[in-house]
């Protein structure tokens, strides 16, 4: 069916915890698209029933359940795709990151330059890099060969010198790999897939080394010469191998790779399954692009959390992913604990915790990570530890989004990151214009002002920054559907899914002695003009509402900086949003935390009082008040 | 109507379990077909590539790469002793300074790399035998990886566990589920054995049952503080099978003082005196596995109660144990699957059912905080 006549759609996104699914309508009415419902199941690729599908089914159910249609086929064997009218969709589409995702280990000859490239590459792509092997990375050639053998991953990317440049270093490390003869984590007889996208003079030796112990395949160089890198070939290989390889080898995929697509002239058009972060990157780029602004979004998922960025940098966007593999809220959430430090996690608990009970709360959450928590106390502890999976994330986005190491140097949006200093990260909170959360703890916080408390505690936006969640956790299918209907997905994402929660002001810079950070004068949308102060150490919530705008100045103390540079005066508009305005007076370099327990909880209960993020009984929870 | 489905662990009066027993490289399958094994049989065998070890001929003699296959002494695939020459320089003349360049390793020369000069040397291959685990019978061969082993069981699924494979009697310790294991009960005749409790281990009376040389133990909480002590370090990623700490632990219920589910405690009670195999390996990830006890029973024992939890379809009537606080461990019977979603307490709006407990009193529980129980 062609896209301009294409009435209802459905997407899924398999989770690692949950599959999600919506169905997407044509309104006549409104002359958009629009999102009709919404469905979700715990996603199946685990024993016992051990098949993706299922989970798809189950979640496809229940839009039926609340639907009263059909959209599955009748015996419940697949999405009913329809040619024409009738019961059915017409077009269906799903994205992916159960199964563990696509984790690979990539090699390059110096860590911090081809290495990283092929990291980034890979990152690209929508991998979980477990491994960077490189020619200088401290490690014994015999240490190497164990740990590619230890993590068993479903690829490998080679890369390795410029082209003309060094042979032997690229060779050494096409031995290390044959030496460790790695077997995928999927069946004994498959051969692993390998890449090489290095040096073009060394793909003669590293085919006699690879050839016939691995699937080899041979793309352009990744980092072709020092000033440039050329990811492209690289990502879209992976994708290609991860697709026949890795994906048709989990749980159901085979069949449910089957599904997603449409008809176009009478004839079956397959959608290939795209990786779930492949997906939101994509939307996050297209929203850069569109509002010509910086961005930054956050996934956090059950397993992994994804940031993604796209900066400004001598003129040119630049687009930067990364996944932190182990920090999520389920399978992962221990390892937050463990990366994190338990006083990190309850320094964000506005109560009283007992540690030994905490720990085995979160243990549990481990083992059983498919629920959700009931009760208010519970959900207050796992958005603690949310804060700091997303302050750990956007630490190692920071770390990654640099730079090509030593030289200048030019790259295309997707591929690559430009410099304006060598090997400086690109994320500068301060140039931020909108943060936009997204995964089930932000996007389906109980409140909205939970969600952003969340986002501002964790990524600390500096000056002017707007703050955005995804409604109900849809990024993912609006990613891969504006590959099919980019209209569909552009309607359904300014309508339903992204919702403004409001502007957050944040003073940046170091004042000992200062009364006040800064003062901002508004003129509202109903005309009178108000003043406030943003006064260390506190928060302050203005209501304007979403779409409401107030013409705004903000005039900072001599060397604290709002966005104009130190002490300057900022003038422009402050949006709303469905939570407000946000003053944020706690500090930006530093931020001011009290360190003393019972300060600290006051100081919390107070912030959380000021956005009114809790009912009033959390006050009297861990014995309080 | 769409269906619920829920994951949830198996506990197994009597269930024919097939276990499939692999090899982590090819190698040679030692059984056959309708053979009957002992858990300590032998069913396949092989041999792990040796460590390499990398060896650059060419820096060590300081002659150009291209120059060394005229020097080496060995040739690719021959075996090598530690302190056997592989090359020797020309030397001035053809006759003074010679250099040597010794094997450091027993094994084999593998590869000579004439680009970058280096030599991989390959320690003997490590043999890896695999045994049976279970007692039973051999129902599939995979040609040259392993075998798959059936075996006739009690069957009970952990929620998570430490340490590897062990076998043992069956000891109960406790004589109630909501029983914590104390120091008083690891006796010396605990040696040897898989001791089963009640509802928590401390540390230090699971340091006490270490030292008494107790197999395994099986209880239904633990405090992950203690785990941490134990470990030595914070779990980080629920990846475990291959801890060394003298026994082999697994939780039943959770972290926590946990009461075990009356079914699991009833049964293993049931099976006292009996051998088990037990593995703690736990991997909370895709592909999720968790710990287990295997209880292989005579032929001819049919099953005198079904009752099995395990994942399934969920419908009104089903029988279910929630998994959450605050209804932690309680067994009911879904009374109503609204598929609107609903506020709880923390006011998220969640997908929930109406659970009727044992006392009769319903109440709203979120959907993901249920387990299915057959029966």
């Amino acid at each position: 069916m062609d896209a301009e006549r294409m009435q209802t759609i459905l997407a899924t996104d398999c989770g690692s915890t949950t599959t999600k699914s919506i169905l997407i309508e044509y309104s006549e009415e409104a002359g958009r698209y629009r999102l009709a419902r919404r469905g979700e199941a715990p996603t199946t690729v685990e024993a016992p029933a051990e098949d993706v599908t299922m989970g798809v089914l189950n979640a496809v159910g229940e839009i039926e359940d609340l639907e009263g249609r059909r959209f599955l086929k009748p015996d419940e064997s697949g999405v009913n795709v329809r040619e024409g009218s009738g019961d059915g969709v017409d077009l269906y589409v799903s994205t992916s990151s159960a199964g563990g995702g696509l984790q690979m280990t990539v090699a390059g000859v110096v860590k911090s330059m081809t290495g990283e490239s092929a990291q980034r590459a890979a990152l690209g792509a929508g991998a979980i890099v477990m491994d960077i092997i490189a020619s200088n990375d401290k490690r014994l050639p015999h240490e190497k060969v164990e740990d590619i053998r230890r993590l068993r991953p479903d690829m490998i990317l080679l890369s390795g010198g410029i082209d003309g440049g060094t042979i032997d270093h690229v060779v050494e490390l096409a031995e290390i790999i044959r030496a460790a003869d790695p077997k995928p984590r999927f069946g004994v007889g498959f051969k692993l897939p390998v890449i090489f996208a290095g040096n073009k003079d060394a793909a003669g030796a590293v085919k006699e080394e690879l050839g016939t112990t691995m699937e080899l395949k041979i793309v352009d160089n990744l980092r072709p010469v020092l000033e440039r890198e050329n990811l492209g070939p690289a990502r879209d290989l992976i994708h290609e191998l991860f697709m026949e390889h890795v994906m048709a080898q989990a749980p159901g995929y085979a069949r449910l790779m089957e599904w997603t697509g449409r008809f176009e002239d009478g004839k079956w058009k397959n959608v290939p399954i795209m990786p779930t972060p492949g997906a939101v990157g994509k939307l996050i780029e297209n929203v850069a692009k569109m509002e010509n602004i910086h961005v930054m979004g956050v996934d956090i998922g059950g397993a992994t959390t994804d940031v993604f960025s796209v900066f400004d940098s001598g003129g040119e966007p630049v687009f930067n992913r990364t996944v932190s593999a182990n920090l999520g809220m389920s399978y992962s959430i221990s390892n937050v604990l463990a990366s994190a430090g338990m006083d990190n996690v309850m320094r964000w608990v506005p109560f009283n915790v007992d540690e030994a009970d905490f720990r085995n709360r979160i243990r549990n959450k481990m083992i059983r990570p498919t629920t959700i928590p009931q009760e208010l106390e519970e959900l207050i502890t796992e958005q603690a530890i949310a804060r700091e999976a997303l302050r750990l994330a956007l630490v190692q986005h920071k770390d990654l989004a640099t730079g090509l190491k030593g030289v200048a140097q030019e790259r295309t949006i997707g591929d690559a990151f430009e410099q304006t200093q060598t090997g400086a990260t690109l994320v500068n909170m301060m140039d931020l214009d909108l943060l936009i959360g997204s995964g089930g703890v932000l996007s389906h916080a109980p409140r909205r002002s939970q969600t952003a408390l969340m986002l501002i505690d964790s990524f600390l936006p500096e000056g002017v920054t707007m703050l955005a969640v995804d409604s109900i956790f849809m990024m993912p299918h609006l990613g891969v559907l504006s590959e099919v209907h980019p209209q569909a997905a552009v309607d359904v994402f300014n309508n339903d899914c992204l919702i403004k929660l409001g502007h957050c002001v944040a003073p940046s810079g170091f004042s000992k002695k200062a009364v006040h950070l800064a003062t901002v004068t508004m003129v509202m949308p109903d005309g009178r003009t108000l003043e406030e102060k943003i006064i260390p150490g506190e928060m302050k919530h203005i209501p304007l509402g979403v779409g409401e705008k107030a013409k705004t100045v903000i005039t900072p103390i001599k060397g604290l900086d709002v966005g104009s540079g130190p002490g300057e005066v900022w003038e422009g508009e402050l949006e709303g949003g469905v939570v407000g305005l946000v003053l944020d007076g706690r500090g930006r370099h530093p931020f001011n935390l009290p360190e003393e327990d019972a300060e600290r909880v006051k100081m919390l209960q107070v912030w959380s009082q000021t956005l009114d993020t809790y009912p009033e009984r959390f006050l009297t929870m861990g014995g309080g008040e | 109507m769409a269906f619920a489905y829920t994951p949830g662990l198996r506990v197994a009066d009597v269930a024919d379990v097939s276990k499939t027993r692999r090899l982590p490289l090819k190698g040679e399958v030692l059984v056959n077909v309708g053979d009957v094994i002992k858990s300590d049989t032998i069913v396949a065998r092989t041999e792990l590539p040796g460590n390499v070890k990398m060896f650059n001929i060419a820096n060590m003699l300081g002659v150009p790469p291209s120059d060394i296959p005229e020097l080496l002494l060995k040739k690719e695939g021959e075996p090598i002793n530690a302190d056997e020459p592989l090359a020797q320089s020309k030397g001035l003349f053809g006759k003074y300074f010679k250099n040597t360049v010794k094997s450091p390793i027993d094994g084999v020369f593998e590869t000579f790399n004439e680009i970058t000069g280096q030599a991989v040397l390959r320690e003997p291959p490590i043999p890896v035998e695999i045994d049976g685990y279970v007692n039973g019978k051999i129902t599939e061969v995979l040609p040259g990886e392993g075998v798959v082993v059936e075996t006739h069981c009690t069957f009970v699924q952990g929620i998570f566990g430490i340490g590897g494979e062990v076998r043992g009697e069956l000891k109960m310790v406790c004589s109630r589920p909501d029983e914590e294991i104390t120091a008083d009960k690891i006796t010396a005749d605990c040696k040897g054995k898989i001791i089963i409790g009640g509802n928590y281990i401390s540390y230090s009376v699971l340091q006490k049952a270490i030292d008494t040389g107790v197999n395994a133990i099986v209880v239904g909480g633990f405090d992950d503080q203690d785990l941490k002590s134990l470990l030595g370090f914070d779990l980080g990623v629920a990846i475990t099978g291959h801890e060394k700490f003298g026994s082999t632990l697994i939780l039943t219920e959770g972290f926590g003082r946990m009461t075990m589910a009356e079914g699991t405690f009833e049964l293993l009670q049931k099976r006292e005196g009996m051998i088990a195999s037990v593995n703690g390996a736990t991997q909370i990830r895709a592909g999720v596995m968790r710990p287990e006890i295997v209880v292989p029973l005579p032929a001819d024992t049919r099953s005198e109660q079904t009752s099995t939890r395990q994942a399934g379809a969920m419908d009104i009537g089903s029988s279910i144990r929630c998994i959450r606080s605050p209804y932690f461990g309680m067994i009911g019977k879904v009374a109503a699957l609204p598929p609107e979603l609903q506020v709880v307490d923390s006011e998220a709006k969640v997908r929930v059912l109406e659970v009727e407990f044992d006392h009769g009193k319903k109440f709203i529980v979120p959907r993901a905080n249920v387990e299915l129980i057959e029966g």
